[in-house]
């Protein structure tokens, strides 16, 4: 029996479908105005700003410039909360205005929230903590206590709009975005009508970059247009961004009910899967995972239009997934795109951006960019769609991530019929 | 700082624990209880801890929840500003 697992037998479900997109990413604020600057090519990478990076190894970043919490929540939630849940109510706020629903109508325990989150509430750990070491425990916010964590950004969610459904969180590093996807798929067919459900991070204080260098992923290479390029053959690591996406999720058959007969499309298919501890003899998971959520979707590998690939950036990991794509769909089989050169590495804002890129991708019929990428490795055999977007008929788009540590995720998303 | 007005309360819940959108502060609001404010135990505490730095009196965690109202913490705060000072 394969360990890469189906959440469950889809088998008489009802479909969950995405209704509504919400979008903080470093190329644009809000969905129409990221997903017009994804298909343009506009990136969002740059040297970092938020502090002095100058005598950092790393210097890049993909930040959410301009972004006035204010704008989009209460005085009091802006206190109590840190970057990565700003960025998530903010999309949240997004997504439900997207999905024109009437929350007042859905019952509020069948109103689910599940996020992921990867790095906590780093900038405002960071100020608590020197807040702490200068003036003492008495000088420590009490927000510290609810605003650092994993789960705030869900909890935070569950309040402001009285979600008393299942609510959790995620925690797979990079894979979490798309974790949470089949999570909320998950609660959905368990009776929740619907589920927001996404991810956002922010770890761009000194303390939360700093945190990301011993990894050695990090590109030191401070060319904006030079330092992030998977399956290059000049790939020397990723840049690190923040924000990302929250989508609503909704039962396809109650959803249609209240009106709603285009929605976005539906998530049919996801699966999760863990590598072999390193230094094992066993190949990497990821070719079984693409593999199982196909299965999940019940579709075949012809039948999935284009892949949103993680896109590591740094050459082994970047060999593994242009290998498991090769095995599974064969060379040079599907279109393949980084959107994410655009942005840095959002964590477990990058699945659910990816996401978001799928969905609008089979809305407009067109596969956004990799930008920078000038010299494909050779030998990877990717069609990779590189610097201008590609219009083709899609019904199906496959979003793989893979998270350090040996996180798998893989979802499909297909236009609802 | 000899005295604590009500304006200074006022600041101090502005800055340390935001106002609510629903909430208007500039209105009579000396015994309006701060729940009715928008302001929960965790907002209590950090008022707590701003009146302990900026004025040097002490509020036990234990009494944060008797003083449920901005006429309360004045008053509360005036009678300790005098032994302070």
């Amino acid at each position: 029996m394969s360990d890469a697992h189906r959440t469950e037998d889809s088998a008489g479900a009802p479909a969950a479908v995405f209704t509504g997109i919400g979008v903080t990413a470093p190329n644009g604020l809000g969905t129409e105005e990221w997903w017009s600057a994804t298909l343009a090519g506009k990136s969002g990478i740059d040297f970092v700003s938020g502090f002095d990076a100058r005598s950092y190894p790393a210097q890049l970043a993909g930040e959410v410039r301009d972004f006035d919490a204010g704008a989009y929540l209460s005085p009091r939630i802006v206190v109590e909360t840190s970057k990565m849940s700003h960025f998530a109510l903010a999309a949240t706020a997004m997504a439900l205005d997207d999905a024109a629903v009437d929350l007042t109508r859905i019952p509020e325990y069948e109103r689910a929230v599940i996020t992921a989150n990867a790095s906590g509430g780093a900038e405002f750990g960071q100020r608590e903590l020197q807040k702490l070491w200068r003036g003492g425990p008495r000088d420590v916010s009490p927000y510290m206590s609810i605003a650092w964590f994993y789960a705030a950004t869900t909890g935070q969610i569950s309040i402001g709009h009285e979600m008393r459904g299942p609510c959790g969180v995620v925690v797979s590093e990079q894979a979490g975005g798309l974790d949470a996807l089949g999570q909320a798929r998950r609660v959905v067919r368990g009776g929740a009508r619907l589920a927001v459900t996404g991810g956002t991070d922010s770890s761009l204080s000194p303390a939360g970059y700093v945190s990301q260098l011993p990894t050695g992923h990090l590109t030191t290479v401070t060319d904006p247009a030079r330092a992030y390029l998977p399956f290059d053959a000049a790939a020397s690591g990723f840049v690190p961004g923040e924000g990302g996406a929250i989508l609503v999720m909704e039962n396809g058959t109650t959803a249609r009910e209240r009106g709603i007969s285009d929605p976005y499309g539906e998530l049919a298919g996801y699966a999760a899967a863990f590598d072999p501890r390193p230094g094992s003899t066993r190949p990497p998971a990821l070719a079984r995972c693409i593999r199982a959520a196909l299965d999940d979707a019940r579709l075949r590998p012809e039948e999935i239009g284009v892949v949103f690939a993680d896109g590591h950036g740094t050459a082994e990991l970047d060999r593994q997934e242009a290998r498991a794509l090769a095995e599974v769909f064969g060379p040079r089989g599907v279109p393949v795109t980084v959107p994410k050169t655009m942005t840095g590495r959002l964590y477990a804002g990058a699945g659910a951006l990816d996401a978001a890129g799928a969905l609008l991708a089979l809305r407009d019929q067109v596969v956004p960019p990799t930008v920078h990428v000038t010299g494909p490795a050779p030998g990877h055999g990717l069609d990779l769609v590189l610097d201008q977007p590609r219009e083709l008929p899609l019904r199906t788009a496959m979003v793989v991530a893979r998270g350090h540590g040996g996180f798998n995720a893989v979802t499909v998303v297909r236009r609802a019929r | 700082m000899s005295t604590f007005t009500l304006d200074d309360l006022r600041t101090m819940l502005r800055e340390g624990a935001g106002v609510d959108d629903s909430v208007d502060l500039d209105v009579p609001i000396l015994d309006i209880p701060f729940s009715s404010l928008g302001y929960d135990s965790l907002a209590m505490l950090e008022i707590a801890a701003r009146i302990e730095q900026q004025l040097g009196v002490h509020v036990p965690d234990e009494l944060v929840e008797r003083l449920t109202t901005p006429r309360a913490v004045l008053e509360y705060v005036g009678r300790h500003l005098a032994e302070v000072a």
